[in-house]
């Protein structure tokens, strides 16, 4: 087995074009991948059209809020392309200098002052289907942010008002009295008056203005709330079933490495098999090797397997380690961990590199076996990734077995556990990787029957 | 080996592929020093009976007198790893079959093969025929007593078959006993010292070139006649005997010899 696997080092060692790529490919591909995961969508250009004379305040609660200020919150969620106007914004979304237009029309400040009229924003963009979706849903969301500013804007304006009636003073309003009392302090005031008031019809109206004062106060209190409620029906209350909530950059990190892995483990041993096939070495190395018991004349099947496993798991535990530890100068990763992460790596690597030997014992080229290794891993990585309930029950669960006989699901969900603490836990993902080692080393075994 | 004991000895080998009897009851023997040549159509068995051989196939009945650990194995096409220099490529198979001295063994063949000045070219340099002597050197690294040859001439220039043949002819006279198979009826002539002819399977006659010529010859002036095993001699054709063109001492043709092959197998529904 050592002169084997010195043999496969030596034809690496003289295909140097060949390594070059079966580390840098994957590795700009799990970083691609790593990147789209972490980042979010980047910010549409989009051209802002202010119609609105300069300096136009909107009279909301009785607060004042200036458009340019709203426009600046409407806006932070998309790269604003000031534009003077409509005409000039139309000519950008036709050149593909931006997205998209929003003019802000000049009589919005009145709307929004009048109580009465909707205000309104026109939204200009190009027909093509992804662009309008991007648009939309950026500034759908940017509006409905905006909205819940001026919301709660008015609720906090609201809430002083009703506070100011509770507690007593001045409400600022032209032609209010001063130092005004307040409700809550009514009640103990008529207390005190109707302790002094003979029985009779005078003191039962001031008792029956008494009970209504306090009820009055004691929901006075409550309508806050209430206003708080109306300004956001809906509070998300997040609340994590098992595990440990996984930052999305960590993820990708791990996402990065365990496709690194699979790449480099897969292609190199499905190659290093088909390689001994192609140059039509197997029936000389194995012969001999016939019945239950038999030993090969040169080496047997499961030496020859143990071999092509071991070089390509660590080549790929090697790369996939530079990988994780290298990120880890940028992106914080627990380094007490380290221990864990090399479990995880080094079973992920025997199952990526057990089923490799199982797609080079059927292949008989090289070229072929790298194709079907390739072709294989993509949908591999994506299934993995898909999340449950973003599609029908029944696909997820398709989706759910394929992932399951495999090794990149149990590798991601092992490298997730080790390096970010999440669930299930690293024990039952190991477990996993090392059944599939089995069984496709198995595969394999039954694929090496045929010689030629 | 005492002449009494056979090199190599073959008996009632069969192989059955489900349905289809791909070898039956197929039996012989083969002396040290021995060119064995195995000739016929294609679908006849050839390469099943070299892989029985060479312990690639189990057969379904019938034994091998030797291990294939002593069954050195040259297949068809070149069994050899083409970013690997031929020095490379002897060291390793020698390591692998666990050669007392690697080291040696490899000069050794360097030296037989006479490609030490090619000794540190990569393969996928080396010239066809040139491979094929490497190919063979990898299957005589353990000096076995028996060497099983797939069509071993196949894809090489006449140069290059005449260079391999005068090679193998040298391994047969030190005393290694040689089976080969082969399509080419021709070389069977000029380099066998027995022909075992074999198809569908079955062993339809063993023995010197000269006796087949002349079995087929009676075949066609006498009618159909002779029948498996039509004996063993003694007389070496070809080889000493034969030149490049073919022709033998004794005035047999190697065009001859293949009308007769055919006549021989028209005779028996064969071609």
């Amino acid at each position: 087995m050592i002169s084997l696997l010195r043999k496969d080092l030596l034809i690496l060692r003289r295909s140097r074009l060949m390594v070059a790529l079966l580390v840098v490919y994957p590795v700009a591909i799990a970083l691609l991948i790593g990147l789209a995961l972490s980042r979010g969508p980047s910010k549409p250009r989009v051209a802002v059209v202010n119609e609105t004379t300069p300096g136009a305040r909107v009279e909301v609660g009785g607060r004042s809020v200036d458009v340019s200020a709203y426009a600046t919150q409407l806006f932070n969620q998309v790269e604003a392309v000031p534009t003077a106007t409509r005409t000039q914004a139309a000519a950008k979304i036709q050149s593909g200098d931006v997205l998209a237009a929003v003019v802000i029309p000049h009589d919005i400040a009145a709307r929004l002052s009048s109580d009465v009229s909707q205000a309104h924003l026109e939204v200009l963009y190009n027909g093509d289907a992804l662009e309008q979706s991007l648009v939309q849903s950026t500034l759908d969301s940017a509006l409905a942010q905006a909205n819940l500013g001026f919301s709660e804007q008015i609720q906090h304006a609201a809430a002083q008002a009703i506070g100011l009636l509770l507690k007593g003073g001045n409400l600022g309003v032209l032609g209010a009295p001063a130092n005004l009392v307040g409700l809550s302090q009514i009640p103990s005031l008529l207390r005190r008056v109707i302790a002094h008031q003979p029985p009779g019809p005078d003191r039962a109206a001031l008792e029956r203005t008494l009970a209504f004062a306090t009820f009055a106060a004691e929901n006075l209190t409550l309508s806050k709330t209430v206003l708080q409620t109306i300004s956001q029906p809906i509070a998300v209350h997040t609340k994590l079933l098992h595990g440990r909530r996984t930052p999305l950059n960590t993820f990708a990190v791990v996402v990065a490495v365990a496709v690194s892995e699979m790449f480099i483990g897969l292609l190199l041993a499905a190659g290093a098999v088909a390689l001994e096939r192609e140059e039509h070495v197997l029936a000389r190395l194995l012969r001999g090797g016939i019945g239950a018991r038999a030993r090969g004349v040169l080496v047997s099947r499961n030496a020859l397997l143990a071999e092509k496993v071991l070089l390509a798991a660590v080549c790929s535990f090697v790369v996939a380690f530079a990988m994780l530890a290298g990120i880890g100068a940028f992106v914080h990763l627990d380094s007490s961990r380290v221990p864990l992460w090399l479990a995880a790596l080094v079973l992920a690597a025997l199952a990526f590199a057990a089923l490799g030997v199982s797609i080079g014992a059927l292949a008989r080229e090289v070229r072929a076996a790298s194709l079907l290794a390739f072709l294989l891993s993509l949908p591999l990585a994506f299934l993995a990734l898909v999340p449950s309930g973003s599609v029908g029950h029944g696909l997820y669960d398709a989706i759910s077995a394929v992932s399951f006989v495999f090794p990149f699901k149990a590798a991601l969900q092992a490298l997730d556990a080790a390096v970010n603490q999440s669930s299930p836990g690293l024990p039952i993902s190991l477990a996993h990787l090392a059944a599939l080692v089995v069984l496709f080393a198995a595969l394999a075994r039954v694929g090496l029957r045929r010689l030629d | 080996m005492s002449p009494a004991t056979p090199a190599l000895s073959v008996s009632g080998l069969s192989m059955r592929y489900g349905e289809r009897e791909a070898l039956r009851d197929v039996s012989f023997e083969a002396d040290a020093g021995e060119l064995v040549a195995v000739v016929g159509p294609n679908g006849a068995g050839k390469t099943t009976l070299l892989s029985i051989l060479a312990g690639i196939q189990r057969p379904s009945a019938g034994s091998v007198s030797r291990t294939p650990r002593e069954v050195g194995w040259v297949p068809q096409q070149p069994a050899l790893y083409s970013k690997l220099s031929v020095a490379e490529n002897l060291a390793l198979f020698a390591r692998l079959e666990r050669v007392a001295d690697p080291g040696a063994a490899v000069e050794r063949m360097l030296e037989q093969t006479g490609l030490r000045e090619r000794a540190s070219d990569q393969l996928s340099r080396l010239s066809g025929g040139n491979r094929q002597r490497v190919n063979v050197a990898i299957g005589l690294l353990s000096r076995p007593p028996v060497l099983a040859l797939d069509e071993p001439s196949t894809a090489l220039d006449p140069g290059q078959r005449e260079r391999l043949w005068s090679f193998i002819r040298d391994l047969a006279a030190e005393g290694t006993s040689v089976v080969f198979s082969t399509h080419d009826v021709g070389e069977v002539w000029r380099y066998a010292s027995r022909a075992l002819v074999l198809a569908a399977g079955r062993l339809l006659f063993d023995g010197t070139p000269a006796e087949f010529l002349a079995e087929a010859r009676g075949e066609r002036q006498g009618g159909a006649g002779g029948g498996p095993g039509g004996g063993r001699g003694g007389e070496r054709l070809g080889g000493e005997e034969g030149d490049a063109d073919g022709d033998s001492a004794g005035g047999h043709g190697g065009g001859d010899f293949e009308d007769a092959f055919v006549s021989f197998l028209r005779a028996r529904g064969e071609r």
